[in-house]
Formats: structure tokens, C-alpha cells, sequence
């Protein structure tokens, strides 16, 4: 339907923005690329009575490829990500993650710090923050402050993200040139939201056995977790069909998974553990 | 809240509330009701139209965000003197019948095509995927925008 009644801001420094944000006790609303909220708006899920527009801040554009890792800004579209090629080395498994998300149209202006505060708990890139430890850089009244990733997701829809806080960079650890990789989803139609998706990497030993190993599950529980139980089958281990195999059953065994009419809590276990499986076999190969 | 942006190559001023889509901006306001608005919110892909040279979704975009942007809609993809190679190749396969989703599919293509002229059938559905039609099936579209290839080669199609 026709969007509720609002008003509109397009400040042009972060400091107007955050107190935009703050002026009206949390019934403010940041738009990046709108490809979640405006849809949130349509159905009056979301009625704020203030949107604050962030096309006209200043440096938060940029995709900063460093020395200790690989940092976004969060206005930075999903476009930007599938164009630029320094990421195919610099991080394959975001770059992987972002061909799975939503549709053309629809990628040439959703923002990696929208999907992030938006927190859908299918969407593709809050389980690749999630899985790989990143840092969420966030401005708000009182400064600047740092959330790690582990920490920001509580549950559908739902932060560690103030009213007033706008993020502001994506910080991803740095991907070592060796590491195996896999991501996997799973969805009904090609650019739907998954029904259930593993995003995992591992590195190799001298002995070539896995350590350090990461496994994400995204849009099967109430947010991107990561599952340490699966994380402590692979490290130690040659990566070989019986770890695999193992490392399936137990993701499917541990994951959190919740029920809705796309798909049974039961399925979506199910579902997991053949993801993990899948990435698994991508990550070795 | 006035808003100016270009349509069509032409700067256009509007006063429109901010909740406004860029959809019913053109429609309502602009009198250019060749944009289609399906489902208002981001799935069926009828509204889209062409934003400083990228496809996207006008139910998706308020009008205010559109703010000194060049638009190019389904009327800015035609003439009254012949049919655009990308239009003769729709009408050669048969690749609409109702019509409803034809004007997104038209700038979602023409956007495409302008971009990637070499792209793949695989790549042509991957980004089509995001327009749904309820009568062809996909398949002649799909063929169309192929068809069409050769026109975006030598030039920009129009």
C-alpha cells in the first residue's frame, strides 16, 4: 500500500544526521538504499515519523582494501561489491555471499550497512559478518563506538544498534591467499531470501589438517549464528568425507532452527546440515 | 516537498509529499504512466525505471531521494516514428501478451544490454529473474532480449 504519512531529512555531516536521529525519541528512521525499509513501510510494518536520508554523508563510499583487512563503508552498494575485482582475492567469500543477494534492481542500491541494520535473519551478509568476526563501526551521540558482529545481532530485526547510531564501516579481518572457502544456500527462486544458507572457511596446517575453522548458518534461527559444535568436528582434521559427513550431522543436530510457512523448523535443520555438507565439498575442492 | 530531478532528458519540478514514491511520482504527478506499479513493494519488478544508468526499482525510491538524478522511463525508450530494436525484438517473439510487466522488463533489458551487450542467456535470466510476468512463461523474453543483442553493439539501442 501507499507509505504512511513523514517527514523527510537529507543532512549532509554524520554529527546532523545522528541528531536528526535523536530529535524524536526513536521514532526516526536512517534510509540508505530503502530496499528493506521502504518495502517495511509499504506494509506499515515500520511507521516512523522522521526518515533521515544518508545519500549525502561524506566517505562512506569507500571500499578499503588494507594491510590488516577489507573495510566497507556502510553506503556501499551491492553493485559496488560485484564490480570491484580487488575483492575476488581480497574477500572470496563476501564476493561469493553478495551474487545470493536479492535481484538487479535491487542491487544496484541496497547498502551493506542497510542489510546489516536491517538484521533479516535470511539475508546473506549478516551471516558473513557474523562467520568471519567482522567489526561494526557505529556513530551515535556519544562518539564513535565498535560492535563486533558476534554481539550486534539479538534477533529478527533486532540490534545492538541505537536509535540515534548510524553505522558507518564494515570491518572484515583479513583473508589469508590459502584459505579454503565455501558458501551454500539454499532458496526456491534465484534472488529470493534463503531458506537456509552456510557460509564457512577454514585454513590449513603444515600437516594439512584444518584449524582455525568458521561455519555461519544464516536463515535458519532467529539470526546468523556461527556453530562452534561444527567449528570443533573440522579443526584438528583432515577434511575427508567422514569429517564431512560428520560435520553435517552435528550442524544439523545443533542449529537453532525456527519454523515459518516458507519452511518446518525440522526441514530447515535438515536443510542446514546439507548446506554445511555442500560448502564443505566446495571448500575442499 | 519540491523536488528537482531530469526525466527523459528533460528537468522536471515537483511539490509532492515526502512519502511519495518515484513511481507515483511519475505517474500521478508527471503524467507518465508508462511505469506500472505491480505489488508497491519490490518484488514484482513492473516499476522499474532507469537511474543515472542503472535499473531500479521506483516503488523502492521515494521521489525527494531522486533529488538532481537523471530518470529514464519507458516513455524515454520509444518513439511515435518507429519501434526501438529492443520493442521490434519483443514484438518478433511474442514476448508479451498482457503488457503489464512489459515496461519494466523494456528498462530493465535496455539497461542490461547497455552495460553487458555481450551477455549471456544465463546472465539475461539471472536478471530477469527480478521481473515477474504472469502470461509468457519467460521464455520468448528471454529470446527477445537476445535477439536484441546486436543493436547494443553497434549503438545504444534507441
Amino acid at each position: 500500500m501507499k507509505l504512511p504519512p513523514l517527514e523527510y531529512a537529507c543532512p549532509t555531516t554524520l554529527a546532523e544526521a545522528v541528531a536528526l536521529l535523536a530529535s524524536r525519541d526513536g521514532d526516526a528512521k536512517a534510509i540508505a538504499g530503502g530496499q528493506s525499509l521502504m518495502p517495511m513501510l509499504a506494509f506499515r510494518l515500520a511507521t516512523p515519523s522522521l526518515l533521515v536520508d544518508l545519500r549525502k554523508l561524506p566517505d562512506l563510499r569507500e571500499i578499503k582494501i588494507a594491510a590488516d583487512g577489507v573495510g566497507l563503508g556502510a553506503m556501499v552498494r551491492w553493485r559496488d561489491i560485484e564490480k570491484d575485482a580487488r575483492l575476488a582475492s581480497a574477500h572470496p567469500l563476501l564476493k561469493a555471499a553478495v551474487a545470493h543477494v536479492a535481484h538487479y534492481q535491487i542491487r544496484n542500491r541496497g547498502t551493506i550497512g542497510g542489510s546489516i541494520a536491517h538484521a533479516d535473519p535470511a539475508a546473506e551478509i549478516p551471516g558473513i559478518v557474523v562467520t568471519c568476526d567482522a567489526d561494526i563501526a557505529v556513530s551515535g551521540k556519544s562518539g564513535s563506538r565498535v560492535i563486533p558482529a558476534a554481539a550486534f545481532f539479538r534477533g529478527a530485526l533486532t540490534t545492538a544498534l541505537e536509535a540515534e547510531e548510524i553505522i558507518t564501516e564494515i570491518r572484515l579481518p583479513l583473508w589469508p591467499p590459502r584459505r579454503r572457502w565455501g558458501f551454500q544456500e539454499f532458496a526456491r527462486r534465484r534472488g529470493d531470501f534463503a531458506m537456509a544458507a552456510a557460509a564457512l572457511f577454514y585454513d590449513e596446517g603444515a600437516d594439512g589438517k584444518a584449524v582455525n575453522a568458521h561455519v555461519g548458518i544464516i536463515g535458519v534461527g532467529d539470526r546468523p549464528r556461527r556453530l562452534p559444535d561444527v567449528e570443533a568436528v573440522l579443526n584438528g582434521c583432515a577434511i575427508d568425507e567422514a569429517t564431512i559427513a560428520r560435520a553435517a550431522e552435528v550442524a544439523s543436530a545443533t542449529v537453532d532452527a525456527q519454523e515459518d510457512i516458507h519452511a518446518s523448523a525440522p526441514y530447515r535443520r535438515a536443510l542446514a546440515g546439507t548446506m554445511v555438507e555442500r560448502a564443505l565439498r566446495n571448500a575442499r575442492s | 516537498m519540491p523536488t528537482r530531478f531530469q526525466v527523459n532528458g528533460k528537468p522536471v519540478s515537483v511539490d509532492v509529499e515526502a512519502r511519495t514514491t518515484l513511481a507515483d511520482c511519475l505517474r500521478h504527478h508527471l503524467r507518465l504512466t508508462g511505469t506500472h506499479v505491480g505489488c508497491e513493494h519490490g518484488v514484482c519488478g513492473a516499476c522499474t525505471v532507469i537511474v543515472d544508468g542503472e535499473a531500479v526499482r521506483s516503488c523502492l525510491l521515494l521521489a525527494a531521494q531522486a533529488e538532481g538524478s537523471s530518470v529514464v522511463t519507458i516513455e524515454g525508450l520509444s518513439n511515435d516514428e518507429a519501434l526501438t530494436p529492443l520493442q521490434a525484438s519483443f514484438r518478433r517473439h511474442h514476448a508479451l501478451q498482457c503488457g503489464f510487466c512489459t515496461p519494466g522488463m523494456i528498462t530493465t533489458a535496455h539497461a542490461l544490454l547497455s552495460e553487458e551487450p555481450d551477455c549471456d542467456a544465463d546472465r539475461v535470466r539471472e536478471v530477469l529473474s527480478g521481473n515477474l510476468c504472469r502470461c509468457t512463461g519467460y521464455i520468448a523474453i528471454v529470446e527477445a532480449v537476445l535477439d536484441a543483442r546486436a543493436a547494443y553493439k553497434k549503438e545504444d539501442g534507441r
